[in-house]
């Protein structure tokens, strides 16, 4: 112990600490007792103890080591309340003893799987992720998915009823599983971060997500789709404070002002790219995102690059929305007609979708035919699903002067 | 865990696979494995009767009356270690191929 400690110090240790062992210790306790709520709830006795003691005894010499003992201590205390069977609380706590680096790792990564399992709905790993790997309040997590906190806590309660009912087994799954399961995983994070992301005020859950993709990174190294998700996070949480204008609206790459974009972040994604063996989906995304983030301008960028990327990307995940942005790209690249004739083809794919007509009349615009690019723009508006969005594409027939 | 697995029809079936296991040799592996405890194919709903009790007096229809075209067609008890192991081998079932395979596990909830 440090003795009395100052209150910034305590607060700044007790949340450096949630970020970095919470998962750690909620997933070593649901391996020992088997009872994902008593080690949820042990977990968030510890840290609450944390709050405390810490101003009072000082911050211990080493967190993770208080934290984690005195969870356990609590999930003792939780089991022997509510079981009867006295011998398997002293089983329980003869294999309470401290655990080897590996072990913990190996925890953290059946923690992730099992909280991604395909026999859950979407919604509840997203949930169960964001609660139980990332340490996330319910609340904040319903304000994220729009829905009442009662609603999430009840989606949260039947995600881990489902996997104390259904057998859905605490482990990494097997070999000939892992990729597709592993892409389960990725897509819950990229999720979480999306779901974050689109909040104008960049909530948490984006940051949270990111040090999720880390995670998997660090456990899983050599898969080469989970660098791509983390440097494609990285890369787009970059851009956190210039993505919105003086009104909060949303800004395009090419409105954006580039100085604000976050260098630290972008080298970063550089350097763990470089180290990715494979090119699936999500490292060309990333490969495309950092071509954006590395350009001085949005005329300066390598558009003959990003078309060969989006082509690759069309390659491996046939999507009419990668054909979009491709088509967008040889927009930039060729000339806005190569563009337009390409999205004759991609609209027929995609109606209803206001991305459409959006692109259509940004290549319209560029193009000088002004007209036909503001009946496009009010196509979009009146398809397009958010007011944040819909501003958006009224600002442009605002810019064209009508 | 034991598992009942309800082998459905679908309504719109998946143009067939070409490598799907026999019905024979998925049993076999079932009863080697010490998987698979019992199952059967069951008649079509046409001969399915229903029976209801309300306020004592018996209700016996034909039936179930039912526009959908997905039917149960069978069943299959299983024990396997956890869902993974279940779900594994309930993919390898034909019909996983042309319907469907529901897996609810047993309850054996002592509360």
């Amino acid at each position: 112990m440090t003795g009395r400690s100052d209150a910034t110090d305590v607060a700044d240790a007790i949340a450096a600490a949630h970020r970095s062992d919470w998962g750690k210790i909620v997933a070593g306790l649901i391996r020992r007792t088997g009872d994902w709520s008593v080690a949820e709830d042990a977990t968030q006795d510890a840290f609450a103890a944390a709050v405390v003691r810490w101003p009072v005894d000082g911050i211990p010499d080493r967190p993770a080591a208080w934290l984690t003992t005195t969870a356990r201590n609590r999930a003792i205390d939780r089991l022997r309340a509510a079981t009867r069977q006295r011998s398997a609380v002293q089983e329980l706590i003869m294999e309470l003893e401290p655990t080897e680096p590996h072990e913990i790792d190996d925890d953290r990564l059946r923690l992730i799987f099992t909280c991604c399992h395909p026999a859950l709905s979407l919604p509840a790993r997203v949930a169960l992720t964001l609660r139980t790997v990332a340490g996330l309040p319910v609340a904040e997590i319903a304000r994220a998915f729009l829905v009442p906190e009662t609603t999430m806590a009840q989606r949260l309660v039947r995600a881990r009823s489902k996997i104390d009912h259904a057998g859905i087994p605490y482990r990494v799954p097997s070999s000939d599983a892992l990729a597709e399961r592993l892409n389960g995983v990725l897509a819950v994070v990229y999720l979480a971060f999306n779901a974050g992301y689109s909040d104008s005020a960049y909530a948490d859950i984006a940051v949270t997500a990111i040090s999720l993709a880390e995670a998997v990174v660090e456990l899983m190294p050599r898969e080469s789709e989970a660098r791509g998700l983390l440097a494609l996070t990285l890369i787009q949480g970059s851009r956190r404070t210039a993505r919105l204008g003086p009104a909060g609206e949303l800004l395009t790459l090419e409105e954006q002002d580039r100085s604000l974009w976050d260098r630290t972040d972008i080298a970063r994604a550089g350097m763990i790219l470089a180290a990715a063996q494979g090119r699936g989906p999500y490292v060309v995304q990333a490969l495309i995102a950092q071509c954006h983030a590395t350009a001085e301008s949005a005329a300066t960028t390598d558009w003959s690059r990003i078309v060969a990327l989006y082509d690759e990307l069309l390659a491996l995940s046939p999507t009419p929305v990668v054909a979009l942005n491709r088509a967008i790209a040889v927009g930039m690249l060729d000339g806005p007609d190569a563009g337009l004739a390409i999205l004759d083809d991609v609209s027929t794919q995609l109606p209803g979708l206001h991305l459409v007509p959006a692109a259509q009349a940004d290549l319209l615009r560029r193009a000088g035919r002004i007209p036909e690019a503001i009946a496009r723009y009010r196509a979009a508006i009146d398809l397009a699903p958010t007011e944040a969005e819909r501003s958006q594409l009224q600002r442009r027939i605002t810019d064209l002067g009508r | 865990m034991e598992y009942l697995l309800f082998i459905a029809t679908d309504t719109e079936p998946e143009p067939s696979d070409t490598d799907v296991t026999p019905i024979e040799d998925w049993v076999a592996e079932g009863e080697r494995r010490g998987i698979r405890k019992q199952g059967d194919r069951l008649r079509p709903p046409a001969d399915a009767t229903c029976v209801r009790v309300r306020k004592g007096e018996l209700l016996v229809t034909d039936g179930p009356f039912t526009e959908s075209k997905e039917w149960i067609a069978g069943y299959d008890l299983i024990e396997c270690a956890d869902l993974d192991e279940a779900i594994d081998y309930a993919s390898r079932h034909p019909m996983a191929h042309f319907g469907r395979i529901e897996i609810r596990p047993i309850d054996r909830d002592d509360d």
